[in-house]
């Protein structure tokens, strides 16, 4: 099962970069337009029906070549270089992420054995670029967002490396392949996965938290503080228009595909069927994984359409006095559970 | 040292506007926030942004019931109950007697009116939350009520449907079905906007126990309407002053009780509003059986408007609260003064009163919750 494949030519390094970007990407165009459906299902109307003919289907597309022509403002006092540069290192921060992904029982960017900690290590840079975006903006409603989500991202990283812990204490193992490969079989009462949320009861509240806290560091609703467009006008995006915006919104989607397939990864299996040998295999795998990774979008989404947002203090007292101390208290638990079963 | 540094570091207010471009200032009001963080130490309202010169050009108009177009202006929410107050005084100074129908007939349009404008301040309230979906939800019934109005008065949004002595046009034939489907259809929908909206435990979260507005601050700032309900104060023009004919409906005054979090707070006001539409949906009922199918809706309608020399002040309850006009005659054609008293610039005075150390997001909340139009603001 595991191929490593030995990076020593650029071809090789290439192909392996340009891999995730093309499922970003094509993601990204879907991901858009399933957003606005789904928008539009849960309101009672329709979303895009014109473009492309089939249920609008060409929508992101015509979108994405309409952000290409638009004029690229940069204001008269922003600092120009960083106002340039913070959306595209909010993009390679999450691409770069991807690389750790195990996207197919043969295909993982980078085998490395601490994927994990790399993983979060390389998303906290994330938080970097909206400070920066926010400030070189010299806005004012800009600065407060960025600040916002700064404070926002930092307190969440905590719960969420908390439960990411809990699994790794389950499965022994930093590396995501490893981790799911433990996922394979059905040998719970004969016919459930064996994957990590079916193992241990206390992995559940484990996946609860980690999943409030992913919200919270995409910044979907009930935790879109950072753009909160009723209170900051767009926050650290409203100076900005055109391709920088685009990358702004593709790296916010690309995020919410991240953490969404990092907790498949964790919780679900991974790759693996549902059941057992059957569609298994290289294709089948990726098609599992990028479906339970696609599942998680959705209920994010269902969620942004259904629940009003969180003030900015209410949003840190819920991580620091609810989901800090429960997450810790659920890691020793698991621990325990795991020591005497 | 670090203490040192500590010290030295210079501590600065933010100034910040918001508006008259923002997405949740309800039109355009500019706010002046002075913020410490993100905590508001003082919010100044700056308006005039959609001033339309409504009482300069109500004096020269050369009639009186040219001036009923622009009171839709002003309220463009509400432009039936803004319609209702100007000819109800028109009325009472020509001494006018109106026919049974018409008065049935307005009452079920100032409801049904009510209802349309309390669905946008509910709508438009949960939407500067991040409530996307209810808002839809509220312009979807909303439109039917729109819907009833094309047909009635062939506009959607500015009616000029009421008349001083009648009504412009009769109802269309199908007005009392129609209505009444709705009444029908309204109800369980009130039900699912409290699931989804009202009794949600995050948007309890962000109105309870924020913006609260006493009682005696409400009522020294002369508040009124639901705002003032929803400080516990049972004052509804159409119970305690009844015009039209009010008098002879059953109906509730729903006023606020801190459920959720301290009297007055925007949970209240909010609460309110939905109650209210209840209640009127009751009293369209009433009206709709009561309603006499036959009857010419123009016959009392004067030839000339002269009315004799005098003054009136004429007070009638909107969605937004006591919308008052003071005519003034000298017994020529066209009014010598005509000022309206707006709920909403009354409540929009009382901003900073109630907002001082609230987060930039409450402020949002609050601006939601008083429910400006700032058409009627500015006039």
């Amino acid at each position: 099962m595991n191929t490593i494949v030995n990076i020593t030519s650029l071809p090789s390094i290439l192909l392996h970069a340009a891999i995730p970007l093309t499922i970003i990407l094509v993601y990204a165009l879907v991901a858009i337009w399933g957003e606005r459906k789904i928008a539009g299902f849960i309101q009672d109307r329709l979303g895009p029906m014109r473009v492309g003919g089939f249920h609008g289907w060409a929508q992101s597309i015509a979108d994405l070549l309409k952000l290409i022509q638009k004029e690229d403002i940069i204001p008269t006092d922003a600092s120009r270089f960083l106002f340039k540069f913070a959306p595209f290192m909010m993009f390679a921060a999450s691409y770069a992420a991807f690389a750790v992904i195990p996207f197919s029982s043969s295909y993982i960017g980078s085998n490395i054995n601490i994927g994990v900690f790399y993983l979060l290590a390389v998303t906290s840079i994330l938080t970097l670029s909206i400070i920066m975006a926010g400030w070189a903006s010299n806005n004012k409603w800009s600065l407060l967002g960025g600040m916002r989500s700064a404070a926002q991202m930092v307190s969440y990283e905590v719960p969420t490396i908390a439960t990411v812990l809990t699994v790794i204490v389950v499965s022994g193992s930093l590396n995501l392949m490893t981790v799911t490969e433990m996922q394979s079989g059905n040998d719970i009462l004969g016919f459930i996965p064996n994957w990590f949320i079916f193992q241990n009861p206390f992995l559940i509240v484990a996946f609860i938290i980690f999943f409030i806290s992913i919200l919270a560091e995409s910044h979907r609703v009930p935790f879109d503080l950072p753009e909160s467009e009723s209170e900051l006008v767009a926050g650290y995006q409203t100076e900005y228009s055109g391709m920088r915006w685009a990358m702004f919104m593709l790296a916010e989607y690309a995020d919410m595909l991240l953490l969404s397939l990092l907790g498949a990864v964790l919780f679900f299996g991974g790759w693996n069927s549902p059941f057992g040998e059957f569609l298994s295999g290289p294709f089948w795998s990726f098609f599992w994984f990028m479906l339970k990774g696609l599942l998680l979008v959705f209920v994010m989404m269902w969620i942004r359409w259904t629940l009003p947002r969180y003030r900015v203090d209410q949003l840190m007292h819920i991580c620091w006095s609810i989901l800090i101390p429960l997450s810790f208290i659920n890691l020793v638990l698991v621990a325990l559970w795991e020591l005497i079963f | 040292m670090i203490t040192d540094t500590d010290q030295n570091i210079e501590k600065k207010e933010m100034v910040i506007n918001m508006g008259p471009q923002h997405p949740s200032t309800h039109g355009v009001l500019r706010l002046e926030l002075v913020l410490n963080g993100e905590v508001i130490t003082n919010v100044k309202p700056f308006i005039g942004y959609l001033h339309r010169c409504f009482e300069k050009y109500a004096e020269e108009v050369k009639d009186y019931s040219k001036v009923i177009p622009y009171t839709d202006r002003m309220d463009y929410v509400s432009a039936m109950n803004q319609e209702h107050g100007y000819v109800l005084g028109m009325e009472r100074m020509l001494e006018i007697e109106v026919p049974e129908r018409v008065e049935y007939i307005r009452v079920i349009v100032a409801e049904l009116q009510r209802i349309a404008s309390h669905l946008l301040g509910i709508g438009a309230f949960g939407l500067d939350l991040g409530a996307f979906t209810p808002f839809l939800y509220c312009f979807t019934e909303r439109e039917k009520i729109l819907d009833i109005f094309e047909k009635t008065s062939g506009a959607r949004l500015l009616y000029n449907y009421m008349a001083v002595g009648g009504l412009m046009r009769d109802v269309h034939k199908d007005f009392k079905t129609e209505t009444a489907d709705f009444v029908k259809t309204f109800r369980p929908k009130i039900k699912e906007l409290n699931d989804l909206l009202s009794y949600n435990q995050i948007f309890i979260d962000r109105t309870a126990k924020i913006g609260v507005l006493p009682e005696k601050v409400a009522l020294n700032y002369a508040a009124s309407g639901p705002v003032l309900r929803g400080s516990g104060v049972k004052w509804d023009l159409r119970k305690d002053d009844p015009y039209s004919i009010y008098d002879r409906f059953d109906f509730d005054i729903p006023v606020g009780s801190g459920e959720v979090g301290t009297l007055g707070d925007c949970w209240d006001r909010y609460i309110v509003r939905v109650r209210e539409m209840e209640q009127s949906l009751r009293i369209i009922e009433q009206a709709l059986d009561g309603m006499p199918d036959e009857g010419d809706v123009m016959e009392a309608i004067p030839k000339r408007i002269r009315p004799n020399e005098g003054e009136l002040y004429v007070r009638t309850e909107t969605p937004r609260g006591e919308l008052g006009y003071y005519i003034v005659s000298d017994k020529s054609a066209n009014p010598f003064r005509v000022k309206a008293r707006a709920p909403s610039f009354v409540h929009l005075s009382m901003l900073p009163a109630i907002s001082n150390g609230a987060l930039i997001a409450d402020m949002v909340a609050i601006v939601g919750s008083i429910d400006i139009v700032l058409g009627e603001v500015d006039r």
